[in-house]
């Protein structure tokens, strides 16, 4: 019962990623690639648990080479689409604010 | 509260709020706002994840986290703008790599079972080719490698046995989890396949292989999320994996072929097509161009990734500025697949200060485009070749293009007389309303600029 429980919050999670995505303009379509790959460094937080946990020493080692690597994805991720998300700009108004 | 209840709850509040994040994508006005809801939900997923019961010691998640954020703050301050591709492609290598080396780890501590084992297979399989294929992305896009398409004899072949090595050892490690070779092996040929997966695409197929590397390395979170039994894992890494999907659909339809066409063909080979060549190069001086520009109402500027290599962007934007106070319209075409990822020519302008209101796409310039007194050309090629549409023997033909031909005067900007990525002859460059303006795109424009002044 377990997977098909899984199978059925997957199935509707592509879905509304579909229905989601198909919204972004084109204009958008590298900032939307950036922040996509910061939410998909979410095995940060399995890496984490594996990280912290008292297994065997290896599974310590994957768990934190995962957590570097994760972390690299959703820091790096999240700022640089942040920083490119600044620059878009409209037409600015004679005269600053 | 069990920790566990609240852990979960957390989980469901980080998903609302990537949810809401990627809605709020859907325009430029709240785009920026929507990634800093996004990162919160990110941020509560972690801290919240730190109250799982099963952590002894906090030592090497501390380490991994600095060291990691360090590298990821380091990065994406001195990226520049026109290396996004390449640094978009190896952050996919690194969250394809982290799922796999999770799901590797999901392996101790619990007893394997065979769904277990399933998903493992799947996750390291998934996570393994996003991780190399990622890293060949990268050194294609960042010029570290050749970027023409690697072909050999027996390569199908050589993929197909690869495949089935890669089945094999699948099947036996799930149904005996404890005999370890088989996962190693399996981590190697998963690695080999990623390289075997992009060597033979070009250049200028990137856009397409991006998106998809984009999208494994989300369903490689969605499969590291069965083998830990985490729910916000698969829900994220779906909507990722859902994301990257599209994007490679729209690309591949902007360059009207199929997916299986571009990770098989080997597209780049020099071909040519069947119809000749009639007419002859007209190149211009920038003094002429520039009596022509100042005599238009409305001009297109059309850019490829030949203005991201010449850094023109800059430039461009200061000849739009004297264009629009001399009373002419300017507006940007582009095509879904300029550039070499998605989006990367709008990037690029914005970060020149453009206006986003101007970049149109390329089905809103089309209709109006026999109204565009000039239409300039920087730097691209193939999605602006008229073969697409006249000539059925040409590689490019049925591709959508911007119909720039069709404009009053084209003038194209351009190094040489070399082709583009598809190794496809232009017409557009021998039509009798085209006149070429050799050199370097940022030299010529910044001329344009000086003949204004």
């Amino acid at each position: 019962m377990e997977i098909v429980f899984l199978a059925f919050i997957l199935i509707l999670s592509i879905f509304l990623g579909f229905e989601l995505i198909n919204k972004v303009p084109a204009t958008l379509h590298t900032p939307l690639m950036s922040g996509s790959n910061a939410i998909s460094g979410i095995t940060l937080i399995g890496a984490i648990v594996s990280a912290g946990s008292d297994h065997e020493l290896i599974a310590t080692i994957l768990g934190a080479s995962a957590v570097a690597f994760a972390s690299i994805n959703v820091v790096g991720g999240y700022l640089v689409t942040d920083r490119m998300l600044g620059m878009f700009h409209k037409k600015k108004l004679e005269g600053k604010k | 509260m069990n920790a566990a209840i609240l852990i979960n709850l957390a989980y469901i509040a980080s998903a609302i709020l990537f949810i809401l994040g990627l809605k709020m994508l859907s325009s430029p006005e709240t785009a920026r706002r929507g990634n800093v809801v996004s990162s919160v939900g990110m941020l509560i997923a972690v801290v919240v994840t730190l109250l799982n019961q099963g952590i002894v010691d906090f030592t090497w998640i501390a380490v991994g986290v600095i060291v990691g954020s360090l590298i990821g703050v380091f990065a994406a301050r001195t990226v520049a703008m026109t290396a996004m591709p390449e640094m978009v492609a190896i952050f996919n290598g690194f969250g394809g790599l982290a799922s796999l080396l999770v799901g590797w780890a999901a392996l101790y501590g619990t007893d394997a079972t065979t769904f277990l084992a399933v998903t493992i297979v799947l996750s390291v399989l998934i996570g393994g080719v996003t991780f190399t294929g990622s890293i060949i992305a990268w050194g294609k896009l960042s010029e570290k490698m050749n970027s023409r398409p690697m072909l050999f004899t027996g390569q199908q072949i050589f993929n197909s046995i690869l495949m089935l090595a890669i089945v094999a050892c699948g099947v036996m490690f799930a149904m005996d989890p404890t005999n370890l070779m088989y996962l190693y092996i399996l981590i190697g040929l998963s690695f080999v396949f990623g390289v075997m997966f992009v060597i033979p695409i070009g250049g200028g197929d990137m856009p397409v292989v991006i998106s998809l590397l984009n999208s494994y390395s989300g369903l490689a979170a969605c499969a590291a999320g069965f083998a830990i039994n985490n729910l916000l894992l698969i829900v994220a890494g779906s909507l990722v994996g859902a994301s990257g999907i599209i994007l490679t659909k729209i690309m591949c339809k902007a360059m009207n072929r199929s997916l299986t066409n571009v990770l098989f063909s080997g597209f780049g080979s020099p071909k040519t097509g069947t119809k000749q060549v009639e007419g002859t190069v007209k190149p211009i001086v920038a003094e002429d161009a520039y009596f022509i520009l100042e005599a238009a109402s409305s001009v297109l500027v059309v850019p490829g990734y030949g203005m991201a290599v010449a850094q023109a962007q800059h430039v461009v934007k200061e000849l739009q500025e004297l264009l629009e106070k001399n009373g002419c319209e300017v507006v940007y075409g582009v095509h879904p697949v300029a550039g070499r990822m998605p989006g990367h020519m709008n990037v690029l302008l914005a970060e020149a200060d453009v206006s986003y209101d101007v970049l149109q796409e390329m089905d809103q310039v089309n209709p109006r485009i026999d109204n565009f007194d000039v239409a300039i050309v920087i730097g691209a090629n193939d999605v602006v070749n008229p073969a697409a549409r006249e000539d059925e023997g040409s590689p490019l033909y049925g591709m959508p293009i911007i119909n720039v031909d069709k404009s009053r005067t084209v003038f194209v900007l351009k190094r040489s007389m070399a082709s583009g990525f598809a190794g496809v002859e232009n017409p557009l460059f021998f039509k009798d309303n085209t006149r070429m303006l050799f050199g370097d795109a940022k030299e010529s424009i910044s001329a344009l600029v000086r003949e204004f002044g």
